[in-house]
């Protein structure tokens, strides 16, 4: 398997894949086809999704055949490596960690074998950057978790995850948008609104941004 | 102003969806039955994007408080007025106090009630469809109920010369009880050995009675997989996921943006009202596998037969 690839998905979409795994320099390849395409999008362009390794870009069908998009699509990843990319906002999230907030953190500090102020400690001590928002309106999925933090999620997901909870699944953390019910260990919540529908864009976050994690009491 | 006298089973606002918000998590939505909705607004004279209701299964009662211009297209659900049944796929006149009812299911899940000036709801992200997970938009991100009083836009011209208008039955979708879905098959079409592709474009499924407006999970005969999960990745309405059970899953308008099942297919855009009419716990469903030229021409196609007036 060679990358990148164009692949439809569907008749009124396609998929350009940089890779197979997660990894931050196959991540900015999406993001920079994902800018190259913002800044000069073909018409018939409707929207793209950019997540871990691979940007959806929907396109209208009554203007552009399959083979024209693909042909569009396949000149701005040329045009993506020259395009200049925009410096990555650095954000900061401050986190209210434990107790009510963070239901789990004694379960992650038990099975990671470190205490709870550690686990804040690790989790604060890193800059994330945001792969992709997806499985919810809002739901924020970061990398670089720190591999000592790692933990399963939920055996059985909650009914109901308030807004802004800060969780961990296994090699991921993330941030929830609104509240849904949910699988990922909790460990804190930020009182920030992460998602509001009345803000252009909705969401605080994007993908490419960085994020740090400030512990507030 | 149309007031909800009885809420029935799933009765939301919906209109063409809002787009451009995928990438923060947010699906498009929007009438399952998109054909369904752009003919009943264009039998009353709406733009086609504007807002009606999405009936589900038991329909509601709504009092017409004022004189005004209705469609009901979609599934046959028995539709009445001041309990005289009316012709579905027309333009109806309904008088101050009449009262619109639904006797009861013949065909099909979905009915589209549409009203000429629109259900006049304030958009969320330019969208008045109801996003039902996340509660918002719509009527405050819920299904209808007694007591709610929908506002409808101005109309000009008089409403009664306008009523008879019809949509001709030649020109609807293959609506059935066992339809037949065209898909596309892919992307990770490569994640299926052969075997799976065969009982995944061959075997019959039966709409489990768990579907929903995210998505349409099928029972049949298991779709052998290749490997393990994908990377999670960006994934369109319409587009087949195959879980470890085998048990494919097809996403719908509300479906999570994300996901990291291999698809096995995506169901074209003209097939997609097909599936929204099918029943859970009822209906049965083929896919057939096209190529895109194909499913591009049916698109096309589609859009002819709804804009052919």
């Amino acid at each position: 398997m060679t990358f990148p690839r164009i692949l439809p998905v569907g008749d009124a979409a396609l998929v350009v894949e940089f890779g197979d795994e997660i990894h931050p320099d196959i991540h900015r390849r999406v993001l920079a086809l994902d800018h190259a395409l913002a800044a000069d999008p073909f018409p018939g362009l409707r929207e793209t999704v950019p997540t871990y390794r691979s940007l959806l870009v929907y396109y209208d069908p009554r203007q552009l055949s399959w083979d024209e998009a693909r042909r569009l699509v396949a000149n701005a990843l040329a045009r993506s490596t020259d395009t200049p990319m925009p410096e990555p906002r650095e954000v900061e999230i401050p986190v209210v960690y434990g107790g009510e907030f963070g239901p789990d953190i004694g379960f992650v500090a038990a099975h990671t074998g470190l205490s709870e102020e550690e686990v804040v400690r690790l989790h604060t001590s890193v800059t994330y950057t945001v792969y992709m928002l997806g499985f919810a309106p809002g739901f924020v999925y970061l990398g670089g978790l720190p591999e000592a933090l790692a933990t399963p999620r939920l055996p059985t997901p909650r009914p109901s995850v308030p807004a802004g909870s800060v969780g961990i699944a296994g090699l991921q953390t993330g941030i929830y948008g609104l509240s849904t019910p949910g699988g990922w260990r909790l460990i804190g919540r930020t009182l920030l609104t992460m998602l509001d529908l009345n803000r252009q864009p909705p969401t605080l976050l994007q993908p490419g941004d960085r994020v740090r994690f400030v512990p507030t009491g | 102003m149309l007031e909800v006298l009885d809420g029935g089973w799933l009765t939301t606002i919906q209109d063409l969806g809002r787009p451009g918000y995928e990438r923060y998590g947010i699906p498009v939505s929007g009438a399952m039955d998109f054909f369904a909705l752009r003919v009943a607004n264009g039998l009353v004279g709406n733009p086609p994007g504007a807002a009606g209701l999405e009936i589900t299964l038991v329909g509601p009662v709504l009092a017409a408080t004022a004189p005004c211009l209705v469609a009901v297209t979609g599934a046959d659900l028995t539709f009445r007025v001041d309990g005289w049944e009316m012709p579905m796929w027309m333009s109806v006149f309904v008088r101050r106090g009449s009262v619109i009812s639904f006797g009861g299911r013949r065909r099909g899940c979905r009915a589209y009630l549409a009203v000429a000036g629109g259900i006049e709801v304030p958009p969320v992200l330019g969208s008045r469809s109801t996003y039902l997970p996340g509660r918002f938009g719509g009527w405050e991100g819920r299904a209808l109920r007694a007591g709610d009083r929908l506002p409808i836009g101005p109309v000009s011209g008089h409403l009664p010369e306008r009523a008879g208008r019809r949509f001709p039955p030649h020109r609807l979708p293959a609506y059935s009880d066992c339809p037949t879905v065209r898909a596309v098959p892919g992307p990770q079409d490569d994640h299926f050995p052969p075997e799976g592709l065969e009982t995944f474009f061959g075997a019959e499924y039966r709409v489990s009675p768990t579907s929903d407006r995210m998505g349409y999970r099928l029972e049949g005969p298991p779709v052998a997989r290749r490997r393990a999960e994908i990377i999670s990745d960006g994934v369109p309405p319409g587009a087949v996921q195959v879980p470890p059970d085998g048990q494919p899953i097809v996403m719908m308008a509300d479906h999570q943006t994300t996901g990291g099942y291999p698809k096995i297919a995506t169901v074209i855009t003209a097939d997609r009202p097909l599936l929204a009419q099918c029943v859970p716990g009822e209906s049965r469903i083929r896919f057939a596998a096209v190529d895109i030229a194909e499913a591009q021409r049916c698109y096309r196609e589609m859009m002819a037969r709804l804009d052919a007036d």
